[in-house]
């Protein structure tokens, strides 16, 4: 079946299988590597991205389910060689150590940020709950979140 | 500590930000997925439904009919290689592919070879396989049975299911002094079956280059070089050679010891490959992951400690069985069947101990390797730091003030245990004051006191662990005869900037930092101008890996050392330069210096072009240096963790409401990467204290074979970890370093079972094994009328 949509603002055509996923059509069929896999039961959010700005598990949905949607994933995060705050906050905190649940951590928080711009340790927490990590025990991403949202309110007062 | 260096140049004591993080904050890393090669093709594996049965056909015809699919291959087509079975890192033997039968469910019994990832799956479950199934045996106590069915009917002779028995220390003397102990206190541990479930699971891309004969292997592996030379030791007879096998593991997403061992799927991609001359992916999913890597931990634990009246402890006796699954493919040093278990002394000062353990056959997946611990240290740990709490509830004294009372005391080292190992430097007392002041210990007993008069449940509980880490003087310490040392190379370049190759590979602990911090700091070259490498066997020195939190001990001071080298030789140029004898220079991280004439000085920088432009007459040219370090000891990394739980009285559920960490690592490299590795040791330790665990009903079937039934902490369960630290650097090591990234896995989880017990003593109850879930407090309530 033929695909139409939008990744990271740029347009994208595939013939996909009916039942390939959505994350093996971002990462092997357009090679955009930064979307992890690392469970088979939509538990860990490593293969997190943003479907029409929501985020979602692209390893729970059909790649012919996004046909003509909008879609974000890490590597749509830097703009114009400028880091969104969010990945500026991962390194200033120390929020990742292997890196690769940190894609998946980066679209969660990234779409939750844009909700909460002022959140409390505890939301962030329950935000990032799909998210597993195993390198940092979470204490760093939280402050890399809140050290974002910090910058971004900063931005916004500018 | 102060930093010697300036925050520019970034040495040792530096919170630099990691050289990692750049590109994979962009998701621009390289794991093992993400290489896919031109006419690469993809193998998936039928596995076992059966803990045990006979295989009596394989049916492949509809898999080969499947469209896509080029291949099935069966342990009868290896066989014809005799590449069915392999060695273990432990010198035992596992099946690649079965010929006759299985002996664990989800074990490998076919593979398919397709031309893209879905079509290997569809070949796969194309394959149909007839089997009769046998009497499976789950339980290791049973299996020692007399009568109990003999599982390993591939080994000639073999009459039972006992795999090796190794005992260790003074026995008679042991015996004695429990028989004249004035206390003595008994308890069964069992600390279950667990699996590390890095969040990217294993795989490899195999690429055999039939023109050169060439074989290249990007794979998960902690440990490349081993692989190679494991790889041209089994597969010399089909033509691969060492010089022709190059393992890169690239960027890797946790390891913490479950990517040490050789899993019978790299085996068969990497024959797959040789066979077809094309580049072969095989990529476990979490299932298999979690169902047939290896695993941890499985030790069935009976422990006795002896004291006198006055509550000095005097002797620890453990029996232990370790269930290997079907075989012992634990990743021990050849000497050590049961790891380095034997520092089960602890953090005191016992005069006697024996430790006896027996491996055992069981139809479970093989393994008995790490979680995030060296060489079965977290058993070790587990075991004395129940034992000690126990004895000092038993005793009515209180746990601080007891352990205080038998701590090995700072002037005691280097200490002599009674296992015979030599700790090298440690200050007990000094973090468990540290750890009672920052938690405020005295309040919370008087907190506990009033909530327990309420009828609330508040425990306290006090883990004081002592780790062995950085395996190891090559005396002793050896895999599969290679010894245990490791490895570092320097080449500096004219402009002065740097290349430093390392035998070791990052699985996220920061090496491409930390190790050019260490650089930075012997040589004044700034952190940022040093790229470190690791993890290609075709450009890094011959190394053994990284696990058991051996890289900083070990090839940390492979870094120092080669430094040093490589300003021996600087030494010798800047005397050429400024013609002054050597012994009138003096050094300071960055420059040498005429004594007395400090303004008359030559740069690291300058002397590395003069290296290369200006060498003195009768040295050779060039500035480089390669350490191949073999420790004189291990280093023993301690700390004193405190954590305040409070038990629902309703529903059994644990709740950490504080846990404060004190770790003492010797010297610290980056501080913000040392607290980033004991926030994440500290969750892989409440993950089996409170959640993680794999078992098996009596016919052999998984309950914990994924993400939704193996409970992996979230942020919400995690607790806000409070932390801080000691310093009482290594003696024997060049930086005074000791290793970090495990012992917060290692001390965590008798924190948290002695909270759980302190909250419960005064209602009689003296032991839970972990995981300590709602389900097994609430029927201890239960029992004790708590709760109805």
């Amino acid at each position: 079946m033929r695909v139409q949509l939008s990744i990271n603002g740029e347009k994208h055509e595939a013939d996909v299988e009916p039942r390939l996923l959505l994350v093996h059509l971002i990462r092997d069929v357009l090679r955009l590597t930064g979307t992890h896999i690392g469970c088979d039961t939509t538990h860990c959010g490593a293969c997190t991205v943003l479907l029409e700005g929501r985020p979602v598990k692209s390893c729970t949905m059909f790649a012919v389910q996004a046909n003509g949607k909008s879609l974000m994933t890490v590597e749509g995060l830097e703009q114009d060689g400028k880091l969104h705050p969010l990945q500026e906050g991962f390194m200033a905190e120390h929020g990742l150590q292997c890196g690769y649940c940190t894609p998946g951590m980066l679209m969660t928080g990234y779409a939750f940020l844009g909700k909460h711009p002022t959140p409390t340790e505890d939301e962030i927490r329950v935000a990032i709950s799909g998210n597993l990590c195993r390198c940092t025990g979470y204490v760093n991403i939280v402050k890399a979140v809140q050290h974002a949202a910090a910058t971004l309110r900063e931005g916004a007062a500018r | 500590m102060t930093p010697r260096t300036s925050l520019d140049v970034g040495g040792m004591g530096h919170s630099i930000k990691r050289k990692e993080d750049p590109r994979f904050i962009r998701g621009k890393g390289t794991y093992v997925d993400d290489v896919q090669l031109p006419g690469m093709l993809w193998l998936d594996i039928v596995r076992s439904p059966h803990a045990h049965a006979k295989i009596v056909k394989i049916d492949t015809a509809a898999a080969l009919a499947t469209p896509g699919v080029l291949a099935v291959i069966t342990g009868q087509d290896l066989a014809k290689y005799n590449l069915h079975w392999m060695p273990t890192l432990m010198s035992d033997t596992q099946m690649v592919l079965p010929v006759d039968k299985v002996m664990y469910q989800a074990q490998e019994v076919a593979a398919v070879l397709a031309t893209s990832r879905y079509a290997a799956a569809d070949g796969a479950a194309a394959v149909t396989v007839e089997y009769e199934p046998l009497p499976v045996v789950v339980d290791p106590k049973k299996a020692l049975e007399p009568g109990a069915p003999v599982l390993r009917t591939d080994k000639k002779d073999k009459k039972d299911n006992h795999i090796w028995h190794w005992e260790w220390g003074d026995r008679a003397a042991t015996d004695r002094a429990m028989a004249e102990a004035d206390v003595t206190v008994k308890q069964d541990i069992y600390i279950p079956r667990i699996h590390v479930a890095s969040i990217e699971t294993c795989g490899c891309v195999a690429h055999f280059d039939k023109v050169n004969d060439k074989l290249t292997v990007w794979m998960t592996t902690q440990a490349p070089h081993a692989i190679r030379t494991v790889f041209a030791l089994v597969a010399g007879h089909v033509g691969l050679q060492e010089h022709k096998i190059r393992i890169i593991s690239p960027d890797i997403g946790g390891g913490f010891g479950g990517k040490v061992p050789v899993y019978p799927g790299y085996v068969i991609a990497v024959a797959a490959s040789v066979l077809t001359g094309k580049p072969v992916k095989w990529i476990e999913d979490r299932m298999e992951n979690l169902q047939a890597d290896s695993f941890a931990r499985d030790y069935h634990i009976t422990a006795e400690l002896a004291a006198k009246k006055d509550g000095t402890l005097t002797a620890l006796r453990i029996k232990t069985l370790a269930d290997h699954g079907y075989t012992d493919a634990a990743a021990n040093p050849s000497k050590f069947p049961a790891g380095l278990f034997h520092v089960c002394t602890g953090s005191y000062d016992l005069k006697a101990a024996h430790v006896e353990v027996d491996g055992v056959y069981t139809n479970k997946p093989p393994g008995g390797i790490a979680y995030r611990c060296s060489f079965r240290v977290t058993e070790a740990v587990h075991t004395i730091e129940r034992m000690v709490d126990l004895m000092a509830h038993q005793l009515g004294q209180d746990p601080a003030q007891f352990r205080l009372q038998n701590f090995v005391k700072p002037e005691q080292f280097p200490y002599k245990s009674a296992l015979g190992w030599e700790y090298d430097s440690g200050n007990y007392g000094g973090a468990l004051l540290k750890a009672m002041e920052q938690i405020d210990y005295a309040r919370l007993r008087k907190e506990q006191q009033e909530k327990r008069q309420r009828g609330q449940l508040m425990g306290i509980g006090i883990s004081s662990f002592t780790e062995i880490v950085g395996a190891g003087p090559s005396k002793h310490f050896d895999i599969l005869g290679l010894k245990m040392f490791d490895s570092c190379e320097i080449r500096i370049h004219p402009t002065g900037k740097a290349i430093a190759r390392f035998g070791t590979k990052s699985q996220g602990q920061g090496h491409e930092t930390t190790y050019a911090q260490i650089l930075a700091e012997e040589l004044g070259i700034p952190a940022r101008d040093i790229q470190v490498e690791e993890g290609d066997t075709d450009t890094a020195p011959y190394g053994l890996g990284t696990y058991a939190s051996r890289s900083t001990p070990v090839a940390g001071a492979a870094a120092a050392v080669a430094a040093r080298k490589v300003r021996d030789k600087a030494r010798k140029i800047a005397a050429h330069l400024m013609e002054v004898a050597e012994q009138d220079l003096e050094w300071e991280p960055g420059k040498f210096s005429v004594k007395g004439a400090p303004d008359k000085f030559k740069t690291i920088q300058d002397i590395a072009f003069a290296a290369y432009t200006n060498h003195p007459q009768g040295l050779e040219a060039g500035l480089e240096a390669v350490s191949y370090y073999d420790p004189p000891n291990l280093t023993y990394p301690f700390g004193s963790y405190i954590c305040v739980v409070d038990i629902d009285a309703g529903t059994g559920e644990v709740k950490v409401r504080r846990f404060v960490a004190i770790d003492d690592c010797g010297n610290i490299i980056n501080p913000m990467i040392v607290q980033g590795q004991i926030h994440g040791g500290l969750t892989m330790g409440l993950a089996p204290a409170l959640y993680e665990e794999i078992s098996y009903d009596d016919n052999g079937n998984i309950q914990g074979g994924s993400f939704i039934d193996y409970l992996l902490p979230t942020a919400v369960e995690t607790p806000k970890w409070e932390t801080g630290h000691t310093v009482t650097p290594s003696p024997h090591h060049p930086l005074g370093a000791k290793g970090v990234g495990e012992s917060a896995t290692v001390g965590a989880p008798a924190a948290i079972a002695n909270a759980v017990v302190d909250a419960l003593w005064h209602l009689g109850v003296r032991h839970i094994d972990i995981p300590i879930t709602p389900a097994k407090v609430w029927k201890v309530l239960r029992e004790k009328g708590v709760t109805e």
